[in-house]
């Protein structure tokens, strides 16, 4: 399953500038050492992976980049402004959204208020006119349910819109859980193993949703997968981490040929 | 087939968000209104007006403000029947030292009263959840009782605290018989279910459920937990404090600080675990399950023919609702709503069981 032919679209895509870049960040908890001086940048409309063993780090670094966690050293550079650490509504209203590993959808709610509440940013009208749900407020959540409706379509989801998410099963709570993000209108998506636990055909749709996302959109991708296969197809660039540093960053051909990584994947002792 | 969606398509996304989007549903409300409005008050008896329908449309409406906050936003509290006592000092308060407030103004400044109160003590539930929370919010609850009974100021210098509503009126009309009251309390009670449901069901709301459910994810997409959690705390109170005033002034006309007390702080969290969590209609049926139900166990006895002592009663009643607290929290954690929502759903479908 080779995407990246099947689709010369996203060959044609146009790779920007650096537009998140992260520096020298270390993250400890306790004595556990997450992440270790890691470095490395992600440019404008481009797919780009972090891969490595488990416990490597890599969901710490999604976290570090949208602020819920603070590391200890680094720097955050997004779109030109350097912090030492995120603030999760500051990365949120700068246009980054994510996907979580272990899902972390709100399940008492349906599928269209989940992602409805997404938009939350996007919304503007006071509590009282939200009380009485007249004139701008009622405008607003009519306008805000038509874009919502439209990623639904995306993702193909129409006929559970108004099941609580809890209820659906899992496959259909990842594309859940992409379409709240989705429903914010990033600019940089991070997907934390969003391919995880599905079976290939789940896995083939999902990519084919990430692919159109990024080219349609041009939306930034960040993508962690364990999936070398899908790694290799996505992606424009690959990081590789292990024990919380970084051993390899390039092309999906130049990761595949280094050898710490080959290392790392097969459990050399360092 | 009685109740059907088939057929009812929505072309527009406008009329998908009405307020009840299925024919029947609005059928019924409508129907329910024009009866409650206009044919209950030349039917109802005294009796019926002032031990049934105005104690229950009251404790709805407190009830509804408290599934705001624990329903809704996921937020633990004790301190329900301290919010009422605001809700009802205020008052008094205000008729008694501002001459001449419209009584709809009194209730609505004592509500506001409530409401800055209730975010102050909401401040603990940024950072302690749970158990604590409800720690917090119990003691909030005696610091009240405390206030109400001991510092005088606020009673008016009446000895015991026990002080009395003046004579009500709105707009020159009195509100001294049983119909009066029951359809001013009605009319109060219908105005703020439907400002909680669209407050539920809009961008507010959402935040409050997403806090709920999972706050960590959402304060990735920008929701801040701190600012829905004290706006549940502030609106819930809101409620919570007119329902206290009307309580006070239309149901109990004098009153103590007793009548606020934790007891009915447990009595109104009971309500919202029968009712339904997180279900407005869940918050009519609990208060009128919890309303009702002694009545009812008080005439048991006597049809079976059996003697048994008012003090027996009591006890049975308190053990009835033990029995059916616990049975909901296993069996039916969203209460009589989902049972009623699970009816529907098979209304819906019927007669073909598929
Ligand atoms: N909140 C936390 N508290 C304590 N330790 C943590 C926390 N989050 C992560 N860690 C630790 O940091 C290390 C890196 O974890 P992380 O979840 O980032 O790895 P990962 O690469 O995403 O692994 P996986 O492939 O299993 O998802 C692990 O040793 C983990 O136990
Ligand atoms: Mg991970």
């Amino acid at each position: 399953m080779n995407l990246r032919d099947a689709e010369p679209a996203t060959v044609a895509r146009r790779v920007g500038d650096v537009i998140l870049a992260v520096e020298g960040v270390s993250l400890a908890f306790g004595g556990v050492k997450a992440l270790t001086d890691v470095s490395f940048d992600v440019r404008e409309h481009e797919v780009r992976a972090i891969i490595g063993p488990n416990g490597a780090g890599k969901s710490s670094m999604l976290n570090v980049i949208n602020g819920v966690y603070r590391p200890q050293a680094g720097q955050i550079t997004y779109r030109g402004t350097k912090r030492s650490a995120m603030e999760p509504h500051i990365a949120a209203r700068a246009g980054i959204a994510r996907t979580f590993q272990s899902l972390a959808l709100f399940k008492g709610m349906s599928v269209l208020d989940n992602m409805l509440a997404g938009r939350t940013l996007l919304m503007k009208s006071n509590i009282f006119l939200q009380a009485l749900r007249i004139g701008p407020a009622l405008a607003e959540e009519t306008e805000h349910r038509k874009r919502v409706e439209d990623i639904i379509d995306f993702l193909e989801i129409q006929h559970v819109r108004k099941t609580p998410v809890g209820r659906l099963p899992y496959g259909l709570q990842k594309r859940v859980d992409l379409g709240r993000a989705l429903a914010a209108e990033p600019k940089v998506l991070l997907l934390d193993e969003p391919m995880a636990g599905m079976n290939v055909e789940e896995k083939q749709d999902m990519c084919r949703f990430i692919l159109d996302v990024n080219d349609e959109f041009g939306t930034t991708i960040v993508l962690i997968e364990h999936d070398m296969g899908v790694v290799m197809d996505l992606s424009d660039r690959v990081v590789v981490l292990d024990y919380g540093r970084k051993i390899a960053d390039g092309t999906p051909d130049e990761v595949r040929a280094n050898q710490a990584v080959i290392d790392a994947y097969l459990g050399v002792k360092h | 087939m009685i109740y059907r969606e088939a057929g009812q398509f929505k072309t527009t996304y406008a009329s998908d968000q009405q307020l009840f989007p299925i024919l029947q549903d609005r059928v019924f409300v409508i129907g329910f209104l024009v009866f409650a409005f206009g044919v209950m008050p030349f039917i109802g008896t005294e009796y019926l007006f002032r031990a049934i329908l105005v104690p229950f449309l009251i404790l709805s409406l407190a009830a509804l403000g408290l599934n705001i906050l624990v329903g809704y936003c996921g937020q633990v509290s004790l301190g329900t029947g301290g919010f009422m006592a605001i809700g009802a000092y205020a008052a008094y308060n205000l008729a008694v030292r501002v001459p001449d407030l419209n009584l709809i103004v009194i209730f609505l400044l004592a509500g506001a009263c409530s409401t800055v109160v209730g975010a102050l003590f909401g401040i603990p539930s940024l950072r302690i959840k749970g158990f604590y929370l409800a720690v917090a919010t119990l003691a909030a609850q005696f610091f009240i009782d405390w206030m109400f009974a001991r510092i005088k100021w606020f009673t008016h210098d009446s000895p015991s605290g026990n002080v009395s509503a003046p004579p009500l009126q709105v707009f020159g009309f009195p509100i001294e018989s049983p119909e009066a009251k029951y359809l001013f309390v009605l009319a109060f009670v219908c105005v703020f279910a439907l400002v909680a449901r669209n407050l539920a069901r809009g961008a507010i709301g959402r935040a409050w459920m997403a806090t709920r459910d999972m706050d960590v994810a959402a304060e990735v997409i920008g929701i801040r937990p701190m600012a829905a959690k004290l706006s549940a705390f502030a609106v819930s109170s809101f409620f919570v404090g007119v329902a206290g005033a009307l309580w006070a002034f239309v149901y109990l006309g004098s009153w103590e600080p007793l009548a606020f007390d934790v007891n009915r702080s447990f009595q109104l969290l009971f309500m919202i675990i029968i009712g339904g969590l997180g279900s407005i209609l869940g918050s009519f049926l609990g208060a009128a399950f919890i309303v009702v139900l002694p009545l009812v166990l008080n005439q048991v006895p006597g049809w079976l023919g059996v003697h048994m002592s008012t003090a027996t009663v009591s006890h049975v009643e308190a053990m009835v609702f033990g029995a059916l607290i616990v049975f909901f929290l296993i069996v039916e954690p969203r209460g009589l709503a989902r049972l009623w929502a699970i009816g529907k759903e098979k209304l819906r479908l019927w007669p073909f069981p598929h």
